[in-house]
């Protein structure tokens, strides 16, 4: 065992209302400048949809991540190392600028400075890359709320996959409209293919919180990260030729504030935590055959801080008793954990991502309502959520490869949650029988609601 | 792990391990550094900063969020949301962090390229101007020699929004502006210039600034509340009170939500988690929405009824509600609840139509005065049958007590032992007849636009006081014969059952017009109701623009009302409703509107209806095509007839209901000249030899001549019918396609003259940080200090909380804040003011006021014209009060900048609620020192917006404990009832505008507002009413469901009656809903608010440009957009007959088909290109849409039927209309 601390944290999808402070809050703050103004270390991509860049969950054609070889090995899936030195000159898997999107501005001072003419001035689109006019067809936030769907909605690679994988079709039609939300950040791996990628050895992982940085001075720009990170999660800066990412805020960690994109969150939806794993487990669990066994290896590989044997062992390998604290009241560990709603993102992409999920729990009583039902009944709840507006088969293409299972259990807590609550609100005694039929007790039901709805700024942080 | 090492290339890996520093993990995926990371400095300098500054948005919004405002080297950085609210409670969630995408792009304005630096001046103007000057020596006369020639005139006009403005100096703008004032006041009077600015809570000082310049020199303010369309006029006649809601902390509190037309996550984003955190409480969340809306994510259920119907739906919902839970079963809980708090229970009179029809009608409720009482305001005392004694009773609380010296102490709702009847089905002596009720869902003949007819059901009445007596019903029982709702032994024509889709009421009756299954409204109404009877009135329905900004809006709204009426949803904590569109509650109201109205100064303000003033100003009357008897009901008189809405206006200005600026056609100031310029004017106004200014608004002395726009962008954003205004308003370039009215559907009293005029103004002016449709049409621009740059206040309805602005930086270039702006203007007119103007005497026309003793004026409800000789011309009663002010203009400066002596002389008050803050006044001297010499000598200053702020909070009950309390006292001595107990807890405290810097506050309870926040409980509306029993502001001080103004019964909507959306092709000839099957699609267009910006404010923010789709949209249908062959982000055009858009189309299946989305004001300063219709620059949201005025907003003088600002006044409702879309060639020019 060797106890390593790593910072973490959860997105609660179910309270995502898709407004986008947390993308503009951390582009106002870190790349708000020359260089990096397609770049977004934040942005929010509605679901369906293909997301940015562009159907970067398509792996097939952008080659992140991590794959098995024959013999069951991990192997980076844009090729091995020596393939990346022997081809390092030529351009690596990685989308162009318009698959991310051509930035503009306009030509704001006219509105100012138009002489006498005959007609309103107007700001034209100029393109932030050429200074030249241009159309606007693409942006980082293009099919937001459904915009464009029907074209280009089939081209959400999650969407293919249903379809490929279990027949289920997704029908852009009125009537059978869902949506959520998606926030991304860097994922912050355990097992980082842009570390791999890196033929500089310009990105590392800190030791003390588990932080993926691209180190400024060693970078090198070969861009082999860009292809290696799966999220699609590092930025090549074109004005100084690094790569950028997602710092998790770390001058601010370090000092004990929350991220940016946390504390700016609105919906209250982001918890952050300390989670304590075991790093000599991480190449196993990231290798185990069948891809729906990701989460289960993943959760295998985090400790438990109340074991007295791995609080040995961290204080053994230099962790810090307030850190090991921290880890046993860690928002982010029961959330992950113990009450086991959170999920990753992509696990099959195997580099054990440490930004996890919630999964939103979309209209549920009419269904059941439309069926003649008491749509507020625990038993019929349950009964309903296969029937949810979001299919499970893509909220499980998401975040499960494609195994309904874990998605079902954490949206049956949720709803059992609710079914519970709803008795207490309304000054009648829950019978128990919600949190039963989902193996929790009403105080953990209660102790679970606290987190996800009282949610005060030190219970998320 | 040796078989990480035999990967491919892992040698290379091992050799690396030596080469770079770091501890690389046993499977040599990755390196942990500790040390070695100086490049970390890169992030970690980007991260420093010198300072951090809390403010806030004056933008016009709700929000009210406090913000972090990073400084580095001095110039602004980035913002952050404060967290710092105080808490809420341990067992609730907490308002921190309150902020949205648009709040979080603000500072990029601070430095942006479409910054306003310096004053502009349109060059053809200033250059004119210069020239007059330097021939005539003074300012004043040269304005003068240049508004006297038209050719110079239009000349600049016609610029006006074509480019070339050119710099100046602070000084020559500021000259040119004063300038136009002394002239425009000299030559035509001060009710010739207006001032429009919306929503102060947003920054109390920087409104009450340029609004108190306007005070002071006699000029009206714009109403902006109305003329938004989002005053719910639904409320004053239910409620008596403007807008009155829970804070967003209370839906917490609700046990079931229904989201009525409300994007909570887009509108209220700040909020909304209240509402995601709320379901895992167990609250059950309900979405009515014509499209697929953001917040349906959230719902359990989600309704989409077709646009505008929403009144069916809930009549549908009301029906199950009545028949299950108030006549098959009767709840203890609503019983209780309509007889104490609303009008169910009180009688009305029954009358014949005539001699032509057989039926009856409700007419009237019956008054003490009907029963032969002569006492004091038996007129305005209504009346209950009393269930022990079977006799007749008037219970405390009408307006009868409200404003009577016997009515001292019973001003109140305590039914003292009283049980009033809420039916006298089986009373004793009660008979079965039948009464008459209007419907306007049908294809009914040659009535009014084609719709209506009448429904015949019967009530049970009994006849008081022998055979000649009246005979009466309950509203109760009238309300079930509107809904549907048979019983027993009562004739007429009742539903057969809830599948009956022909009988109004019924749930399939509404599916048929609203498409929203039968099954889903009974479901939805048992589960409301149910849910109401176990949590005690804690369901809540969340309303807003979608429901509230259509031609019938109040009807929507009166029926979602009932439902939560019905329920006792009203006055609790998690119940009621809850309107959120544009009503921004200024919760330190009175001493906001002391300095905004000057009334320390001098009183009445001049206060103007919005709607009003443009309709007639930019001649938009000009373009009915309809009289107002189209809208009639098919029972009404006909009194209509022949009269258009232009018509009505005047008739309102005259009969004193609403204001009207200008008022006459003479300048006032020569009016008031001599003794007893009242008698005069009565006496004129008889003869004909003086008209009001609204009988011929065309003609050249009636127009108005300077405006003043801050804090708004009306001519991007609010302006319904942006193509009247550039034509006729401003006579510069239009898009407008519509044909004036022909010579038989021209207005029968208001004078028409053959050419329409173009360029009535003769100077507009805008204060603004950023470039805009408004300031790139105003003559005069001057640069406004951002929000990061001032010192103000801000609060809102959704927090309970004041906080502040304060500058993280100086006003950048030479950018000044409002506040500055207007002290410079006020201090160079009171200079040029002498020898022009000096002091004269001004005489002010207002209405009849509600909360005041002037909305007992018009008894009965009774529409009398004096013109007409129905009535005497008598002031203050049956036509606007008349009262003179003597103004000097000279000293108009210094009066700025002091607290005037009236504060104190005659106390101030809000609502009828008086305060007497003479303790306040020492206290600010102390605080914000005092003035010498001079006009103002001895009065504390107000020179800076700090000590505005100051003054702000110490003269109102919600920053001042010590008024709170004393306004309860007095409310205590008027109602009978204890209530000062309510800010007892809080008399010692004073909330400073330090303190608001320091932190968000929590405000005090006080007799401004209708609900409490004592013991820090959350803020919700009427429990003022509901637990200490004091009156609604109505005519029966009850909550009321039944409105009886002989206007509202002419409209047909005397109870809540469902009115389809506005038929535009009979109206005006639009085309029929649908394709054409070639070009061009015909689609219902509305504009809800956008997801990318706060109205205009934002939408030209580069960050917010980024993440839509960077310019114009309409969202549009799959089916619609595949029937003219557009795909996603295709340019498209829509074109009516008020304008034309160019566009691109977002194409959505979340969009239901014959509806297309253009989010409001999304301007065209940014990505607008030519359009091929018109060959000009495309158009705004607005440029589609145009104002039509409902004749039941204008009705005043009576009860809760009386005017006050922002209270009650014509709505620019805008969502009725059609546009049609086509395809467009998709090379753009710009």
């Amino acid at each position: 065992m060797r106890v390593m601390a790593q910072i973490a944290m959860v997105m609660n999808l179910d309270k995502c209302i898709g407004c986008h402070t947390c993308s503009v809050t951390c582009k106002q703050t870190w790349t708000n400048r020359s260089g990096m103004e397609y770049a977004w270390f934040n942005n929010v991509e509605t679901r369906p949809g293909q997301g940015y860049p562009r159907r970067y969950a398509d792996q097939d054609k952008w080659q992140g991540g991590w794959e098995l070889d024959r013999r069951g090995r991990l192997k980076l899936k844009q090729g091995g190392r020596l393939k990346k030195l022997l081809t390092i000159f030529g351009n690596p898997v990685q989308p162009t600028v318009q698959d991310y999107y051509e930035p503009w501005t306009y030509d704001y001072r006219t509105l100012t400075d138009a002489p006498l003419g005959d007609d309103y001035p107007v700001a034209g689109p100029r393109s932030l890359l050429s200074g030249k006019p241009m159309d606007v067809k693409w942006s980082a936030n293009w099919d937001d709320n459904l915009g464009g769907m029907p074209e280009h909605g089939t081209r959400d690679p999650v969407v293919e996959r249903m379809q490929a994988e279990v027949g289920e079709k997704v029908r852009f039609a009125f009537e059978q409209t869902f949506m959520f939300y998606l926030p991304r950040i860097c994922e912050h791996c355990l097992n980082p293919a842009c570390v791999a990628a890196c033929p500089s050895g310009a990105i590392y992982k800190r030791a003390e919180d588990g932080i993926v940085l691209v180190d400024q001075d060693d970078c090198r720009g070969w861009r082999q990260c860009v292809t290696g990170c799966p999220y699609k999660k590092i930025y090549f800066n074109h004005r100084t030729g690094k790569a950028e990412k997602c710092t998790f805020c770390y001058p601010r960690i370090e000092v004990g504030l929350p991220t940016v994109c946390s504390e700016t969150c609105v919906g209250r939806l982001r918890y952050l935590g300390v989670l304590l794993y075991d790093a000599d487990k991480v190449t196993a669990a990231a290798s185990v055959q069948d891809e729906k066994d990701l989460y289960e290896a993943q959760l295998g590989v985090f400790l438990d801080p109340d074991d007295p044997e791995v609080r040995r062992a961290a204080e053994r390998d230099g962790i810090a008793y307030d850190w090991i604290e921290a880890a046993r009241r860690s928002p982010v560990r029961a959330l992950i954990s113990t009450y086991r709603i959170a999920l990753p993102l992509h696990p099959e992409f195997r580099t054990m991502p440490m930004v996890w999920y919630i999964p939103p729990l979309s209209p549920v009583v009419e269904a059941v309502s439309a069926a003649g039902h008491d749509g507020e009944q625990a038993g019929n709840l349950f009964g309903a959520i296969d029937a949810l507006r979001i299919p499970i088969a893509y909220l499980a293409e998401l975040f499960t490869a494609g195994d309904p299972a874990p998605v079902r259990a954490s949206l049956d807590r949720l709803a059992a949650m609710r079914s519970h609550m709803r008795d207490l609100n309304l000054g009648r005694t829950p019978d128990g029988s919600a949190a039963g039929a989902v193996g929790m007790t009403p105080e953990q039901i209660e102790e679970m609601y606290h987190l996800l709805a009282i949610a005060k700024y030190e219970d998320r942080y | 792990m040796p078989e990480a090492t035999t990967e491919p290339g892992a040698l290379l890996l091992k050799a690396g391990k030596y080469f770079r520093p770091g501890k690389a993990a046993s499977d040599l995926h990755s390196v942990q550094l500790t040390g070695g990371r100086e490049a970390d400095t890169f992030y970690r300098d980007r991260w420093s900063h010198d300072k951090i500054v809390h403010s806030t948005h004056g933008v016009n919004c709700t929000g009210s969020c406090r913000w972090k405002v990073y400084v580095k080297d001095g110039i602004i950085t980035w913002e952050t949301q404060a967290t710092d609210y105080p808490s809420v409670g341990p067992d609730r969630p907490e308002y921190e962090p309150r902020g949205c995408p648009r709040g979080a792009a603000f500072s990029w304005y601070t430095y942006s390229p479409t910054r306003v630096r310096y004053p502009y001046v349109r060059g053809v103007l200033v250059q004119m101007y210069r020239e007059a000057k330097a021939r005539l020596g003074d300012p004043v006369l040269a304005w003068a020699d240049l508004q006297a020639d038209p050719e110079r005139r239009r000349r600049y006009q016609q610029a006006r929004g074509k480019g070339g403005l050119v710099r100046a100096t602070w000084d020559e703008a500021v000259e040119i502006v004063a300038a136009a004032h002394v002239h425009t006041i000299k030559a035509y009077g001060p009710d010739r210039i207006a001032g429009f600015s919306p929503i102060p809570a947003m920054s109390m000082a920087s409104h009450a600034a340029g609004a108190r310049f306007h005070s002071l020199i006699g000029a009206p303010m714009l109403s902006f509340y109305d003329w938004y369309a989002d005053l719910p006029v639904a409320s004053p006649q239910v409620f008596g009170d403007q807008t009155d809601v829970p804070e967003s902390g209370d839906w917490w509190d609700a046990a079931y939500l229904i989201m009525w037309g409300s994007n909570v996550p887009v509108t209220r984003t700040p909020d909304a988690h209240w509402m995601a955190e709320a379901r895992y409480r167990g609250q059950k969340v309900v979405v009515v929405a014509p499209d697929y809306a953001d917040n349906a994510k959230f719902a359990d259920e989600w309704l989409h009824p077709h646009p505008g119907t929403d009144a069916a739906l809930a009549q549908g919902m009301g029906h199950v509600l009545l028949k299950e839970f108030f006549v098959d079963r009767q709840v203890p809980f609503f019983q209780d609840y309509v007889r104490t708090y609303t009008d169910l229970p009180f009688l009305v009179t029954l009358t014949g139509r005539g001699d032509a029809e057989p039926g009856l009608v409700p007419a009237k409720f019956l008054r003490a005065a009907d029963l032969g009482d002569t006492g004091e305001g038996a007129d305005w005392k209504t009346v209950v049958l009393d269930d022990a004694t079977g006799r007749p009773a008037v219970p405390n609380g009408s307006l009868g007590f409200r404003w009577t010296d016997s009515g001292k102490g019973k001003w109140n709702l305590d039914l003292d032992g009283l049980t009033p009847r809420l039916t006298l089905h089986g009373a004793d002596g009660a008979e079965a007849v039948e009464v008459d009720l209007p419907r306007f869902d049908t294809e009914g003949g040659a009535h009014g636009q084609g719709r209506g007819e009448v429904v015949r059901r019967g009530v049970p009445a009994v006849r008081l006081g022998g055979p000649d007596g009246p005979l009466v019903t309950t509203v109760f029982d009238l309300l079930l014969a509107q809904y549907g709702v048979g019983r027993e032994g009562l004739p007429g024509t009742w539903p057969r059952a809830y599948d009956d889709p022909e009988s109004p009421g019924t749930p399939a009756w509404q599916e048929q017009h609203t498409s929203v299954p039968a099954a889903a409204c009974i479901r939805i109404a048992r589960e409301f109701a149910r849910t109401a009877e176990e949590s005690r009135g804690r369901c809540m329905i969340l309303m807003g623009a979608g429901t509230n900004h259509w031609f019938h809006s109040e009807t929507i709204y009166r029926s979602f009302l009932a439902l939560l009426q019905l329920t006792g949803c009203q006055g609790r904590n998690g119940g009621g409703w809850a309107h959120y569109v544009g009503q921004e509650k200024c919760r330190p109201v009175t001493g906001w509107a002391t300095l905004a109205g000057a009334g320390d100064w001098h009183r009445p303000p001049r206060q103007m209806i919005g709607t009003g003033y443009f309709f007639l100003n930019t001649d938009q009357w000009r373009y009915d095509q309809f009289s107002a008897d189209v809208l009639a009901s098919p029972l009404g008189t006909g009194r209509f007839a022949g009269l258009t809405g232009a018509d009505l206006l005047a008739y309102s200005a005259r009969a004193g209901w609403m204001p009207s600026y200008p008022t006459f056609d003479r300048n006032p100031l020569e009016l008031a000249e001599g003794d007893d310029p009242a008698a005069r004017v009565v006496a004129e106004l008889q003869a004909g030899t003086l008209k009001f200014a609204a009988d011929d608004p065309d003609a050249p002395e009636n127009w108005p001549r300077v405006m003043t726009l801050w804090r708004a962008n009306l001519l991007g954003s609010s302006a319904k019918g942006a193509e009247y205004f550039t034509r006729h308003l401003l006579g510069t370039h239009s898009s407008l396609r519509a044909e004036e009215a022909a010579p038989d559907r021209r207005p029968r009293d208001v004078v028409w003259r053959d050419q329409a005029p173009e360029g009535k103004l003769d100077l507009l002016l805008s204060l603004d940080f950023r470039m805009t449709s408004s300031t790139m049409l105003s003559d005069v621009v001057l640069p406004a200090a951002t929000w990061y740059e001032k010192h103000d206040l801000s609060s809102t309805d959704m927090h309970p909380y004041v906080h502040s602005f304060t500058p993280a930086v100086d006003p950048a270039w030479q950018s000044r804040t409002d506040y500055d702006a207007f002290h410079a203007i006020a201090g160079r007119f009171s200079e040029l003011a002498r020898g022009h103007l000096d002091t004269r005497r001004d005489l002010v026309a207002t209405p009849l006021l509600h909360d005041t003793p002037g909305e007992t004026a018009q008894p009965g409800g009774v529409a009398l014209d004096w013109r007409a000789g129905e009535c005497a011309p008598i002031p203050g009663v049956t036509m606007p009060n008349l009262t003179v002010v003597e103004r000097d203009y000279t000293a108009v400066g210094a009066k700025m900048a002091a607290l005037g002596p009236l504060v104190e002389k005659l106390g101030l008050a809000t609502k009828g609620v008086a305060f007497m803050p003479d303790e306040e006044v020492d206290e600010l001297r102390a605080r914000n020192g005092v003035v010498r010499g001079g006009p103002a000598d001895g009065r504390p200053a107000l020179d800076t917006a700090r000590k505005a702020c100051d003054a702000i909070l110490a003269l109102s009950g919600t920053s001042n404990g010590r008024l709170a309390v004393q306004g309860f006292r007095k409310l205590e001595e008027r109602t009978g009832q204890e209530l000062a107990h309510l800010a007892a807890e809080h008399e010692g405290k004073r909330i400073t505008y330090a303190d608001t810097q320091a932190a968000p506050v929590p405000v005090i309870t006080s007799p401004e507002w209708s609900g409490s926040e004592t013991g820090g409980r959350r803020y919700t509306a009427f429990t003022t009413n509901t637990e200490h029993l004091k009156p609604w502001h109505t005519l029966t001080g009850r909550q009321h469901f039944f409105v009886d103004h002989d206007w509202m019964h002419e409209l047909g909507e005397a109870l809540p009656v469902y009115r389809p959306p506005l038929d535009m092709h009979r109206l005006f000839g639009e085309p029929q809903l649908g394709p054409d099957g070639q070009r061009q699609v015909t689609v219902r267009y509305l504009t809800p608010h956008n997801k990318w910006s706060i109205h205009s404010e934002y939408q030209d923010n580069l960050f917010m440009l980024a993440l839509s789709r960077g310019g114009q949209v309409i969202w549009m249908s799959v089916d619609d957009a595949a029937a003219i062959g557009v795909r996603d982000n295709d340019w498209i055009e829509a074109v009516n007959r008020n304008g034309v858009v160019v566009a691109r189309a977002i194409v959505s299946h979340r969009m239901p088909t014959g509806t297309v989305y253009m989010h409001h004001a999304q301007e065209r300063t940014v990505n607008v290109p030519k359009a091929e219709a018109s060959g000009k620059r495309g158009g705004i949201h607005n440029s589609l849409t145009r104002v039509l005025l409902k004749p039941t907003h204008l009705i005043g003088g009576y009860a809760q039927f009386s005017f006050a600002f922002n209270y009650l006044g014509p709505t620019g409702n805008q969502r009725d209309e059609v546009t049609v879309i086509r395809r467009r060639a998709q090379e753009v020019e710009y």
